[in-house]
């Protein structure tokens, strides 16, 4: 009789969470894909009508877009900004892996990024990069640029989409640098005591012994910013909206315009299906990546 | 830049030992500071756009170099002037709405569904930590337009529930508060449940106070991370812009006020400097549950 009560207990303690990560983090991810094979627009919606079965229709029609296609394009050009990320971070991490007077001030500072808004980000970067601003100003100061050729660097086509991947590496650093902090702070002192004992120098023990005991984590950080980048949105949304001349339209972000400008669910729900299943890829290789070098190494 | 740094630290012969871990100190000093001023510049900048007087000689200009950095003349004025312009009051009274409701929220479902998870065997256990886990692995890319779909289906889209609701159950949440409630000594337990304490007792009772440090660093990561979301709020309340938070609202301001950046920079620290404070005041925290996150 006691176990049935606390069993009861359980389940109920249980049943808010439950419900909750129930309702909106398992069902979208399960219905999202009965969407995508189904016709349903702020027509059907309006007129109180469900969803109807349309087959491979969405699919046809997002995967043949031009504009779909740049998107993921876009996407897996957005990719360059992870391994230039990690490898800073991990940099940054070593320097201030360091027991030295103020460090911790550092490490507080190069947090503050993290915890910046995006919409924060965008007013203060925007100015950064404007035809007047900052970025602009110091080239022509250093001489690279001339004045009648300065240009707006989110305006122009070429540029707009490495200028908002810099904003993400600028937000990102900190993150990752404390993720490597704890990795650094857990290999035992020990072991690079004796490799300095026996005449190693700090750049042998950073490749030696540093690297190799911090590939689980690395590996583990550039899966998390691999799908991040990925899923770039916010960005996109706060900075361009897209353009110039679509020069900055990620996959995800035509999944957004699709359901919430559109009003396409179905359409918008396929076209996030080939975001997902990307991220599935590229999750796939990081892991094959991982448990190869944990054989061989 | 690090191989500069790095070749005056290389262990030499006893002489030059000294002179070089000097120098090296200075390099690795003036390296940090490079770095710091990347990190930190955006806002300092901001920082000194707001409190720049606009009003002292015509044509001041965000642009002007270097003067825009070192303001002469500093003022409040763009504070007050862009709260009471664009009733910035209404938009920092619906951020700490929904920024309160999903710290109390949080806390509530997370600490609740973590004790049976960590104390209490029950049959389903295994499975329902699976099951929880598995949200973390999900391709959650698409869930906000299911999310959107659902909340106008329960009429709550546009409403401060709708905001808040879907981002209340966390597995890292759960996680964090299953890992403190397993700290605790099993001999505790045991004694309340001899002196006939039921498992909400022992949960209130208990977990809860001897938990608080865990509590308080969720609390303060959730608060930071509800208070600075721009992308859920603004899709949640697509339909009611008179309840959407700073994090929103800020934005609108670069197309109001014939774009007054002085303005929308004082808004911006508005909604900066509450993050700021929460965060130097507790960093440790940050650190802390960061490594716990990753390591699940």
């Amino acid at each position: 009789m006691n176990k049935t009560r606390t069993t009861l207990t359980a389940y109920a303690m249980l049943l808010p969470a439950l419900v909750l990560l129930g309702v909106f983090t398992l069902y979208p991810v399960l219905y999202n894909v009965v969407l995508s094979f189904s016709k349903y627009t702020a027509l059907e919606l309006g007129a109180g009508k469900g969803p109807s079965w349309v087959g491979l229709e969405n699919y046809q029609k997002v995967f043949s877009d031009p504009l779909y296609q740049t998107g993921i394009v876009n996407s897996l050009k957005y990719l360059v900004v992870v391994p230039i990320l990690q490898i800073f971070s991990l940099l940054v991490a070593v320097l201030v892996n360091r027991s030295l007077p103020a460090i911790a001030f550092f490490r507080a500072g190069y947090y503050i990024p993290v915890i910046t808004s995006i919409s924060l980000a965008a007013v203060m970067w925007e100015w950064v990069y404007a035809k007047d601003g900052m970025i602009n100003a110091a080239l022509q100061g250093l001489g690279v640029l001339s004045k009648t050729s300065a240009f707006g660097w989110l305006i122009n086509e070429n540029t707009a989409l490495w200028a908002i991947m810099f904003v993400t590496f600028w937000q990102g650093f900190g993150y990752y640098m404390v993720l490597y902090l704890a990795g650094l702070q857990s290999i035992p002192t020990e072991l690079d005591e004796a490799a300095r004992l026996d005449g190693a120098t700090k750049t042998q023990v950073f490749w030696k012994i540093t690297v190799p005991l911090m590939k689980p984590t690395l590996m583990i950080c550039s899966l998390l910013s691999t799908l991040a980048a990925l899923r770039v949105l916010q960005e996109i949304m706060v900075f361009t909206g897209g353009g110039p001349v679509n020069s900055t339209y990620t996959a995800l972000f035509y999944v957004y315009s699709k359901a919430f400008k559109e009003f396409d669910y179905g359409q918008g729900a396929a076209a996030g299906m080939g975001v997902a299943l990307i991220g599935f890829l590229l999750s796939y290789v990081n892991y094959r990546l991982t448990r190869d070098q944990q054989v061989t190494g | 830049m690090i191989a500069k740094t790095r070749a005056p630290e290389r262990t030499r012969p006893a002489p030059r030992v000294r002179a070089l871990s000097v120098l090296g100190k200075v390099g690795t000093y003036a390296l940090l500071t490079v770095i710091l001023v990347f990190a930190v510049f955006p806002f300092l900048w901001t920082l000194a756009i707001s409190l720049t007087d606009k009003t002292v000689s015509n044509g001041v200009s965000i642009y002007d170099f270097p003067a825009s950095l070192f303001p002469r003349h500093l003022t409040l004025n763009n504070f007050t002037d862009v709260y009471k312009t664009f009733s910035l009051g209404k938009y920092v009274w619906n951020s700490v709405v929904i920024s309160t409701l999903t710290v109390i929220g949080t806390l509530f479902v997370a600490s609740l569904a973590a004790y049976p998870l960590a104390r209490i065997r029950f049959p389903g256990r295994a499975i329902i930590l699976g099951i929880i886990l598995s949200t973390l692995v999900l391709p959650s890319e698409t869930s906000f337009i299911v999310n959107v779909l659902t909340l106008r289906n329960l009429g709550i889209l546009g409403t401060y529930a709708g905001v808040v609701l879907p981002v209340l159950a966390t597995a890292f949440g759960i996680f964090v508060m299953r890992s403190a409630y397993l700290a605790i000594p099993e001999t505790l337990l045991e004694a309340a449940r001899l002196d006939g304490a039921t498992e909400l007792q022992i949960w209130w009772r208990i977990m809860l106070p001897l938990s608080v440090p865990t509590l308080t660093a969720l609390a303060i990561f959730t608060l930071v991370g509800s208070w600075n979301d721009y992308f859920w709020p603004s899709l949640a309340l697509i339909t009611n812009e008179d309840l959407q938070p700073l994090a929103v609202a800020v934005l609108k301001l670069r197309g109001q006020f014939n774009y007054d950046p002085f303005n929308i920079a004082a808004g911006a620290m508005i909604m900066m400097l509450p993050v700021l404070v929460v965060f130097l005041a507790a960093q440790k925290f940050f650190m802390r549950g960061l490594d716990g996150a990753v390591k699940g």
